[in-house]
C-alpha cells in the first residue's frame, strides 16, 4: 500500500513540491482509514458526546467523565487490535492491552481495569481455538503483570471471523484530583518534547497502514513484520514513572506512541494546539543500529509516550525516568511553525500539523440498506434445544478465560467477573448521598490513587465510596440479522447488565468494527450499528465519550458481522450488589419480556437457538420506555428485599435461569404466553431481566405502567432447575447444567 | 514503627498489602527497592507481582537485589518478613524460606479462590486461626507449584514449618483440592524462624469488608505489635 494518487496530489498541492519519502510514509499511515476513520468519520457524528458529566469528549487518548461526586474523574477509551492478532494472536492481543493502558496514562489517570470483548470464527475448528487461545494468553500474560485487572468483557464465536478475529480491549483509569488531568494538546511553544520508555526499533513498522487493509490469505507470514511485541515489565514502569510525572506536575501534555509511532503521535499532540514542532530524529534512543529517518518516524515500538515539559522539568524528568530504568531523549521542542523532522542535519519532515492530522479527505461511499430476514424456523425438540442452546460456547462459562486473568489486583473488585457487570469500588469518590452538605470529597486524600480509603476514625459507614459497574459486549447475531436493532440491543443489553447491579448507566465508548466499506452492502450494515447504536445511547441518556472504528476486517472467508463493541459505565452508592445467581428463597419475576406479557411473538431473530438449529427470523421487537426501565431497575436492584437479578439475553430465558441455579439453590418456574413454546424460552429480546424477591408486590408496583412483571414461580434449595414451559416440562439439576455450561473448559483443558 | 513494602520493578500487589496493613490498624510505607530498607522497619513485606517481568524466573532478579541481603540481616535479628506470590518465590529464591514454587500443573495462569487448612496455629502469621481452621483466601498465580525434595519436605512437617495446605471446603487435603499441583498441597511455609514465612495465596486480597470476606487479616496480624 502507498499513498493513493489523489492523496499525493493533494499533498504536493499543499506542500508546493513533491513530499519526501518519509513525508509520503507518514501521511500513507496518518491518512489511512486506521488514523483518519476516512470512511467512518462522516456516520460518527450520529453519537451524542456530551453531557454534564463528560469533562473531556471524542479525540483526545481517552475521555474523560466525573463521577458524582464531582471531583474524581474516570477516563474511558477502547481500542481494537484485529489484525494483529490474526497474525500472531498472543503478541497482538497484549499490544492491544498495553496500547489502550497508554491511552490512559496519557491523560494523567492510573489505569485500575480492563475488559476484553473477543470474537472467533466457530469454536469447533481449529484455527480459532488456536487463535482464542493465543488472544486469552497474550491478555493474561499482559494485563496481569501490569497489575491492572480484567474484570469483565465478552466472547462470542460466529462463523463469520473465521478469517478475521476481533480482539476490543477498554481501559478504566481513575484520576482522583482535577489538577492531575493531562491532555493530548500541546501547550506552548518553547517546550521540551521527551519521549520516555522503550528503545525505538525496527519493529511495527506500518501497522497502521496494515489495519486498513483487507488481511490477505498469507497474513500470516507476510505481515508478521508489522506486529509489535509487548514488554509488560517495562509498561509497568512506565505506569508507575507517569504517575510520578504527574504527581510532580512535570507534564504539560502527553500522548502515547500507537498507530504511526513518533511521528503519529508528536505530530497529532502539536496539531492539537495548533502549534508546530521541530524534532531531530537522531536523537531518538535505538534499539537497533542504522536505523534510518523513515523507520524512527514511523515504528510502533511499544512502551514509549511524548510528554511535553517545559525547560526547566527536563532534567527532573530524566531522572524519573532513570530511577524506573526507563529511556528518556529530549528529541525537540514545540514551536509556532510546521511540523519539521530533521535527520543528520536534513530535513526530512516539513509540513503543517494540522494538515497531516486532519487534511485526509472523507470517503462518500454507497450503502445498500440491509434487508430483515424471512422467518424460517426450524423444527425442534424442547429439551434437545435446551441442552444445544445451554451447551454452546457462546452462552456457556467464560471461567476458562477469566480464570487466566487477574481480576481481583488493585482490592477494588467488588463483584467479579462472570455476573451480569462487574462492581469496582471507587473508595476515593464519596457517593452522593453519603455527603449531606455536598462537600465531604473535600476531606478525601488526593495524594495518592490508593490511599482513598476513608479513616477509620470518623466514625461513618465504611461504605461510603462510589461503586463503578462496568459492562463490555455485543452479540454477533444481533447485528448480523439486524444491523440497527440488533445495535441498539447492544445498547440495551450493556445498559440492563449495570442496572441489573444497581447502577445508574453513566457513560459508554463503543468500539465499531466492520468489513470492507467499498462493498455498498457492508457499508450499509455498518451505518445500521452506528445509527443504531448512537440512538439507543441517546435515548438513555448515556453519552458515547469515545471510541474505535475497526475497517477492513475482510478475509478471503468474506467480511465479518458488523460488530459494535459497547462498553458502558455506571455508577452506584456503594458497591454491594444483588448476585445472579439465586439463594434460594425469594419469589421468581420476569420483567419486561414481551412474549410473556402480551400475545406478542417477540421473533427469534438472531438467537441462539436459531445459531444452532438453523432457520431465520427478524430480530425481536424491542421493549417499550426502555430509559424508565433502566432507571427503574438500577432501583429495585438495590431494593433490601431483592435476592438475585440477572440480565435475560443470550440464549434466552433458558440460559438466564440455567445461570442462575447452583448445587444450593433451584428453582421452579412456569412460562406461559401465546407464542410457540421454542420462542418462549429462546427469544433474545433485550431490556429484560429475571427477578428473584421476598416482595415481589414492591417489585411490580415499582415497574407499574414502566414495564410488565410476570410471576412465574420461586427459587428453592432444591439445586434443580424445574421448568415448564406451555405443555413440556424440562428438568436439570445444577450438575446437569454445569456440565453443560463448562464445554469451553472441557474441551481446552 | 513502620512496615515496609518492597517495591521492586514489576511488583504491583505493592499498594494492595499497604491498604490492607492500614485496615487492621498497621502502619505501612512503600519503600522503593533502591532505596534500601529504612531503619525503623519493623516488619517487612515481599508483595506479589511479576518483579522484573519474571525474567529468567519468577522472583529470581529480585532475589538478588541488595536490598535481600538487608531483610536477610533484617530478619536475623527477629524482624518479621512476609512473601506473597511473587514475594513467596522471591522468599525461596533468596533462600529464606525452604523449596521452590514453579510452574503450576495447568500451565497456566490462576486467579480463583480456594480454601486452606490451618496446619500451625501456633505463628505469628496463623495464631489468629485454630489448627485445623478452614480459611477461604484468593490465588492469583502461573508459577506456584511447590517443589521441594521429599527428605526436606519430611523434616518441614515434623519441624511443624507448612503454615496451609490447600483443602476443600470442609478441610479435607485432597487432590482434586489442590489448584497448582503443589507437593503435599503446602500454600505457605515457615523460614528457619517462625517471624520469616511465605504463601503464593493472597492475604491482602481477602482483607477490606468493603469488598468481600476477610479471611487474610489473621496472615497480616502477624505485623501487629
Amino acid at each position: 500500500m502507498s499513498l493513493s494518487d489523489q492523496d499525493h496530489d493533494l499533498v504536493t498541492a499543499e506542500l508546493g513540491r513533491e513530499p519526501t519519502p518519509a513525508e509520503a510514509a507518514l501521511f500513507e499511515n496518518l491518512w489511512s482509514e486506521h488514523c483518519a476513520y476516512r470512511s467512518s468519520r462522516p456516520l460518527l457524528s450520529a453519537f451524542e458526546s456530551e453531557g454534564e458529566d463528560v469533562v473531556v469528549g471524542p479525540g483526545d487518548d481517552a475521555a474523560v467523565v466525573a463521577l458524582p461526586d464531582g471531583d474524581t474523574y474516570i477516563t474511558l477509551g477502547i481500542e481494537s487490535h484485529n489484525h494483529p492478532s490474526y497474525v500472531d494472536p498472543f503478541d497482538g492481543a497484549a499490544t492491544g492491552v498495553g496500547g489502550i493502558v497508554r491511552d490512559t496514562l496519557s491523560m494523567g489517570a492510573y489505569p485500575i481495569a480492563l475488559a476484553d470483548s473477543l470474537y472467533f470464527g466457530d469454536f469447533d475448528r481449529e484455527h480459532s481455538r488456536y487463535l482464542f487461545e493465543g488472544v486469552v494468553e497474550g491478555i493474561s500474560h499482559y494485563g496481569n503483570c501490569i497489575g491492572v485487572p480484567t474484570v469483565t468483557g465478552s466472547v462470542a464465536f460466529h462463523d463469520d471471523y473465521e478469517g478475521n478475529p476481533l480482539v476490543n480491549v477498554s481501559c478504566i483509569g481513575l484520576i482522583d484530583d482535577p489538577d492531575r488531568l493531562v491532555t493530548a494538546e500541546a501547550q506552548e511553544p518553547g517546550s521540551k518534547l521527551v519521549l520516555v520508555g522503550n528503545a525505538t526499533g525496527r519493529d511495527g513498522l506500518g501497522g497502521a497502514s496494515f489495519a486498513s487493509e483487507d488481511l490477505a490469505e498469507d497474513a500470516e507470514t507476510e505481515d508478521r513484520p508489522a506486529v509489535q511485541v509487548g514488554d509488560p515489565y517495562t509498561e509497568k514502569l512506565l505506569i508507575e514513572a507517569n504517575e510520578a510525572l504527574i504527581d510532580e506536575g512535570l507534564i504539560e501534555s502527553a500522548r502515547d506512541l500507537g498507530a504511526a509511532g513518533l511521528g503519529g503521535a508528536t505530530s497529532e499532540l502539536v496539531a492539537k494546539g495548533s502549534l508546530g514542532a521541530h524534532i531531530e530524529l537522531e536523537r531518538v534512543h535505538q534499539r537497533e543500529p542504522n536505523m534510518n529517518a523513515l523507520e524512527i518516524l514511523l515504528a510502533e515500538s511499544q512502551e514509549r509516550m511524548a510528554y511535553e515539559v517545559k525547560p526547566d522539568n527536563v532534567d527532573r524528568v530524566a531522572e524519573i525516568a532513570d530511577r524506573y530504568d526507563l529511556g528518556c531523549s529530549v528529541i525537540g521542542e514545540v514551536t509556532e511553525g510546521n511540523y519539521v523532522c530533521e535527520f543528520d542535519g536534513e530535513t526530512v519532515v516539513d509540513a503543517p500539523a494540522e494538515f497531516l492530522g486532519d487534511g485526509a479527505p472523507f470517503n462518500d461511499l454507497d450503502s445498500v440498506e440491509p434487508s430483515q430476514p424471512e422467518r424460517d424456523l426450524p423444527e425442534t425438540d424442547l429439551a434437545d434445544a435446551f441442552e444445544a442452546v445451554v451447551g454452546s460456547p457462546n452462552t456457556a462459562s467464560k471461567r476458562w478465560v477469566y480464570r487466566q486473568y487477574d481480576h481481583e489486583v488493585q482490592v477494588r473488585t467488588a463483584t467479579p467477573p462472570g455476573d451480569d457487570a462487574a462492581i469496582l469500588a471507587i473508595r476515593e469518590a464519596r457517593a452522593e448521598r453519603s455527603s449531606a452538605d455536598g462537600s465531604s470529597s473535600a476531606e478525601q486524600s488526593s495524594a495518592d490513587h490508593s490511599s482513598g480509603q476513608s479513616p477509620r476514625e470518623d466514625g461513618e459507614s465504611r461504605e461510603t465510596g462510589t461503586g463503578l459497574a462496568y459492562s463490555a459486549g455485543a452479540d454477533p447475531n444481533w447485528t448480523d440479522t439486524a444491523p440497527y436493532d440488533g445495535a441498539r440491543a447492544v445498547a440495551l443489553e450493556n445498559a440492563t447488565n449495570v442496572a441489573a447491579k444497581g447502577a445508574t448507566p453513566l457513560t459508554a465508548v463503543n468500539c465499531l468494527n466492520g468489513g470492507n466499506p467499498e462493498k455498498p452492502d457492508v457499508y450499509g450494515g455498518f451505518k445500521g450499528i452506528v445509527d443504531g447504536l448512537a440512538d439507543m445511547c441517546a435515548e438513555l441518556d448515556v453519552p458515547v465519550v469515545g471510541g474505535n472504528v475497526s475497517l477492513y476486517n475482510d478475509s478471503n472467508a468474506g467480511p465479518i458481522p458488523p460488530t459494535p463493541t459497547l462498553a458502558l459505565v455506571g455508577t452506584k452508592d456503594g458497591y454491594d450488589a444483588p448476585p445472579a445467581a439465586l439463594s434460594g428463597e425469594g419469589e421468581l419475576l420476569v420483567v419486561n419480556d414481551r412474549a410473556l406479557a402480551s400475545d406478542t411473538a417477540p421473533g427469534l431473530g438472531g438467537s441462539e437457538y436459531l445459531a444452532q438449529h438453523g432457520g431465520s427470523d427478524g430480530f425481536p421487537t424491542l421493549p417499550d420506555d426502555r430509559a424508565a426501565f433502566v432507571e427503574t431497575l438500577a432501583d429495585v436492584a438495590d431494593h433490601e428485599a431483592t435476592r438475585a437479578v440477572h440480565d435475560a439475553s443470550h440464549g434466552g430465558l433458558a440460559v438466564t435461569l440455567a445461570e442462575m441455579v447452583s448445587e444450593s439453590a433451584g428453582a421452579d418456574v412456569a412460562i406461559e404466553g401465546d407464542a410457540s413454546e421454542a420462542e418462549l424460552l429462546f427469544h433474545e429480546q433485550p431490556g429484560r431481566v429475571v427477578i428473584e424477591t421476598a416482595d415481589a408486590d414492591a417489585v411490580a408496583a415499582a415497574f407499574e405502567g414502566v414495564a410488565p412483571v410476570e410471576r412465574v414461580g420461586a427459587a428453592d434449595d432444591s439445586g434443580t432447575l424445574s421448568l415448564s414451559v406451555g405443555d413440556t416440562a424440562l428438568d436439570y439439576d445444577a450438575s446437569e447444567i454445569s456440565d453443560l455450561r463448562s464445554v469451553i473448559e472441557r474441551e481446552l483443558e | 514503627m513502620t512496615v515496609s513494602v518492597v517495591q521492586f520493578g514489576g511488583s504491583n500487589c505493592d499498594r494492595d498489602a499497604v491498604q490492607a496493613l492500614a485496615e487492621i490498624g498497621v502502619d505501612a510505607e512503600l519503600v522503593w527497592h533502591e532505596d534500601g530498607l529504612p531503619e525503623d522497619t519493623s516488619g517487612v513485606v515481599f508483595p506479589g507481582g511479576f518483579s522484573y517481568g519474571d525474567y529468567l524466573r519468577a522472583g529470581a532478579m529480585a532475589a538478588r537485589s541488595p536490598i535481600v541481603d538487608e531483610v536477610r540481616d533484617a530478619a536475623e535479628d527477629g524482624t518479621p518478613v512476609l512473601g506473597v506470590c511473587n514475594g513467596a518465590q522471591i522468599g525461596s529464591e533468596s533462600g529464606l524460606t525452604p523449596g521452590a514454587f514453579t510452574t503450576n500443573r495447568s500451565a497456566r495462569f490462576q486467579c480463583e479462590h480456594v480454601h486452606l487448612r490451618v496446619e500451625n496455629a501456633d505463628t505469628p502469621w496463623t495464631a489468629a486461626y485454630e489448627e485445623g481452621e478452614v480459611v477461604e483466601l484468593p490465588i492469583a498465580h502461573g508459577e506456584g507449584r511447590f517443589e521441594v525434595t521429599d527428605e526436606r519436605l519430611d523434616e518441614l512437617e515434623r519441624a511443624d514449618r507448612v503454615l496451609f495446605r490447600y483443602c476443600d471446603a470442609e478441610g479435607e487435603v485432597t487432590e482434586d483440592a489442590n489448584p497448582n499441583g503443589s507437593k503435599h498441597n503446602v500454600a505457605g511455609v515457615l523460614g528457619e524462624r517462625d517471624s520469616v514465612a511465605v504463601l503464593m495465596p493472597h492475604p491482602e486480597r481477602a482483607a477490606l469488608p468493603d469488598i468481600g470476606p476477610t479471611d487474610g487479616q489473621g496472615v497480616l496480624e502477624g505485623f501487629a505489635e
